[in-house]
C-alpha cells in the first residue's frame, strides 16, 4: 500500500532517513518550518530550502488529552479508540526550535532535555485508501 | 493631547444564556454603561466594538439607536477588547470626539477554541494534525515555566481555587461555586499538567466602558476614574507563542513583558504602584506566569506568593478580585472590558464583597492570546 504524506512540504518522502523539510534566510540566517516565502526576523523576500537535523532536544511538551473539534483530521476512529497524544517542542541543533506531535503520551515517561529523534508515523487514510503518514518525534532510548 | 477618564461601565453577565444574542447581551452592557455615566446614547460621539464571533458589532445599534455615530468593528485576537478601549481612548485624546463608548459582546460555541488555521495565516495540516489549539500552548509554556522555576502543581491548583473563591461572591460571573485545591487538581488532565478545572471555558457575555475628556468628566461623576495608560503589542521573532509550528531556539520577551514595559512607560507608575490586577488566566499557569511578565514578583517567586495570600482580595497585591476568567470565561470580545468594569468599581471603592480594602488608587488590566497579542491598560483615581 502507498504512504502518502499527510501534507506536501514537510519532509522527505520516502526516505530511509527522513527529515522536516525548513527553510533559511540567507541575509539573517533565520530558520523556519514549515518553509516559507519570506523572513520572518529581516526584510528579506528569498528563502532557501533546508534540511533540519533528525535528532534534538526536548524543550517542553505537553498532552492532548481530549479529541479536539473540527477540523482535526488525526488517525483515531472517531466512535471507539481516542488515545489522548504528546505534544512537545524540540531543538534541532541551534537553530530552531519545531512544534511536534511525540509517539509517547505518557507524561511520567517525557522529561524536559530528553533526546528525540525524528518518526514518521501512520496517520489515518485517505479517501482512496492510501495509508497517510505524519511527523512525529519519539524519545531515543524507546528504540534500544 | 486630552487625558481621558472612565465615566461610567457596564456590564452583562457571562455564562451562558441560550436565545440570547451577542448583540442583545452587548445593548444591555450598553444602557447599563450609559445609566451609570448619566447620559444617553445620544451623547455617544465616536464608538468602537469589539468581537470574534460577531463580525458586525455595529449592529447593536439598531437596538440602541440610529443616530448616525461612527462605530468601528473591532476583531483582534484575545486583545480584542483591550484594541477597542485603546482606540476610543485615542479618539478622545486626539481629539476626535469628548465622549466615546467601548463595547465587547461574543457568544462562543462551549469547548476549546479551534477553527480554521487558515485564518491565523496557518496552513490547514496545522489543525488536522491536531496542533491547533490554544490550550496545548498554555499547557505547554507552564510545563517549562515550572521545569525552570520549580513552581508547584498546588500553585496551580491555589491560583485556580482562590478565583472561583472570588467568582463566588461575584454575581456575574459564570462558575460560582468554591473548588478546593485537591478538587481541582484532581479534576479531569486536559494537557499535561493542566486538569480542568485549571482552565476557564469559552463562554458569552458583554461590558463597555464609556471615556470621556478628563476635563469633562467632572460633568457626569464625582468619581471619574482615569485611563492613565492603554498599550497594544504583538510578538517578536524569539517570543514563545500560541499557534507557533516553529520558533528561533534564542528567546527573548513575550508582548505582555512589552506592553506591560510601555503602559508602566505611559502611565508614570510601577508595578510596585499597583493596588489591584486583573490579569489573562487563561488557565492557572497563565496567571502564574503574568504575575512575573507584569512585574508583580520575580520568576519563581509565585510558590511562596500564593502560600501567603499576596494575590487574595486582602492581600498585598490582589489578582483577578472578581474570579478572572477561570470563574467568569472568555468571551473574548467582552473579556478586557469585564477586566476595566471589575477595576473601575474597584478604584471607586463599589465592588461591595469583592471590595479590596485601603483605598485603592492604581488599577491595572492586562489581556494576552492568540495570535500573540497583549494589551494592557493601567487606571487611576
Amino acid at each position: 500500500m502507498t504512504q502518502v504524506p499527510f501534507a506536501e512540504g514537510l519532509f522527505t518522502w520516502p526516505a530511509d532517513e527522513p527529515r522536516l523539510i525548513g527553510s533559511r534566510c540567507p541575509d539573517c540566517g533565520v530558520t523556519t518550518f514549515p518553509a516559507q516565502s519570506s523572513c520572518p526576523g529581516c526584510p528579506s523576500e528569498k528563502m532557501d530550502e533546508v534540511l533540519l537535523e533528525r535528532r534534538g532536544t526536548l524543550w517542553t511538551f505537553t498532552t492532548q488529552e481530549f479529541r479536539p473539534k473540527a477540523p482535526y483530521k488525526g488517525p483515531e476512529d472517531p466512535d471507539t479508540d481516542w488515545q489522548p497524544y504528546g505534544v512537545g517542542y524540540v531543538d534541532l541543533g541551534n537553530a530552531i526550535r519545531v512544534e511536534s506531535r511525540l509517539t509517547e503520551s505518557d507524561p511520567a515517561k517525557l522529561h524536559i532535555g530528553m533526546e528525540m529523534e525524528l518518526r514518521i508515523v501512520p496517520f489515518g487514510t485517505d479517501e482512496e485508501g492510501n495509508e497517510l503518514v505524519n511527523f512525529a518525534f519519539a524519545p531515543v532510548q524507546s528504540d534500544n | 493631547m486630552e487625558d481621558v477618564a472612565i465615566i461610567g461601565v457596564g456590564l452583562h453577565p457571562f455564562g451562558r444564556f441560550p436565545g440570547k444574542s451577542a448583540f442583545d447581551m452587548g445593548a444591555d452592557a450598553v444602557r447599563a454603561a450609559l445609566h451609570d455615566a448619566g447620559v444617553t446614547w445620544n451623547d455617544i460621539q465616536i464608538a468602537f466594538g469589539g468581537s470574534i464571533e460577531a463580525s458586525n458589532s455595529d449592529a447593536i445599534v439598531n437596538r440602541v439607536g440610529l443616530t448616525g455615530v461612527p462605530f468601528h468593528n473591532v476583531n483582534n485576537g484575545c486583545a480584542t477588547a483591550a484594541t477597542a478601549l485603546s482606540m476610543t481612548a485615542n479618539a478622545i485624546r486626539y481629539g476626535q470626539a469628548d465622549i466615546g463608548i467601548a463595547v465587547g459582546m461574543d457568544k462562543h460555541p462551549a469547548g476549546a477554541f479551534t477553527g480554521d488555521p487558515e485564518e491565523l495565516a496557518l496552513p490547514k495540516w496545522y489543525a488536522e494534525s491536531g496542533y491547533y489549539l490554544t490550550t496545548l500552548f498554555f499547557a505547554m509554556k507552564i510545563n517549562r515555566y515550572m521545569h525552570e522555576f520549580d513552581i508547584a502543581p498546588r500553585t496551580l491548583a491555589k491560583v485556580a481555587a482562590k478565583n472561583y473563591r472570588n467568582g463566588s461572591l461575584n454575581p456575574n460571573a459564570f462558575r460560582r461555586k468554591p473548588l478546593t485545591e485537591d478538587q481541582i487538581l484532581e479534576s479531569p488532565m486536559l494537557n499535561y499538567p493542566l486538569t480542568q478545572y485549571m482552565y476557564c471555558a469559552p463562554d458569552e457575555g458583554a461590558a463597555a466602558a464609556i471615556l470621556c475628556r478628563a476635563d469633562r468628566a467632572h460633568e457626569f461623576t464625582p468619581t471619574p476614574i482615569y485611563l492613565r495608560a492603554s498599550a497594544l503589542k504583538t510578538r517578536r521573532l524569539g517570543a514563545f507563542e500560541v499557534h507557533s509550528p516553529s520558533m528561533p531556539v534564542e528567546r527573548i520577551d513575550g508582548p505582555t513583558v512589552d506592553a506591560s514595559r510601555a503602559a508602566y512607560e505611559m502611565a508614570g507608575v510601577g508595578p510596585e504602584d499597583v493596588d489591584v490586577a486583573q490579569i489573562q488566566d487563561t488557565e492557572a499557569g497563565a496567571e502564574v506566569i503574568h504575575m512575573a511578565e507584569n512585574g508583580f514578583c520575580k520568576d519563581g517567586e509565585q510558590n511562596l506568593l500564593l502560600e501567603t495570600g499576596a494575590t487574595e482580595i486582602t492581600g498585598s497585591i490582589p489578582i483577578n478580585t472578581d474570579g478572572g476568567l477561570i470563574a467568569n470565561g472568555e468571551p473574548v470580545g467582552a473579556s478586557g472590558l469585564r477586566q476595566v468594569y471589575e477595576l473601575v468599581n474597584q478604584l471607586r471603592g463599589t465592588a461591595g464583597d469583592r471590595q479590596v480594602p485601603n483605598d485603592p488608587r492604581v488599577g491595572y488590566a492586562q489581556l494576552y492570546g492568540a495570535p500573540g497579542v497583549s494589551g494592557v491598560s493601567i487606571l487611576t483615581r
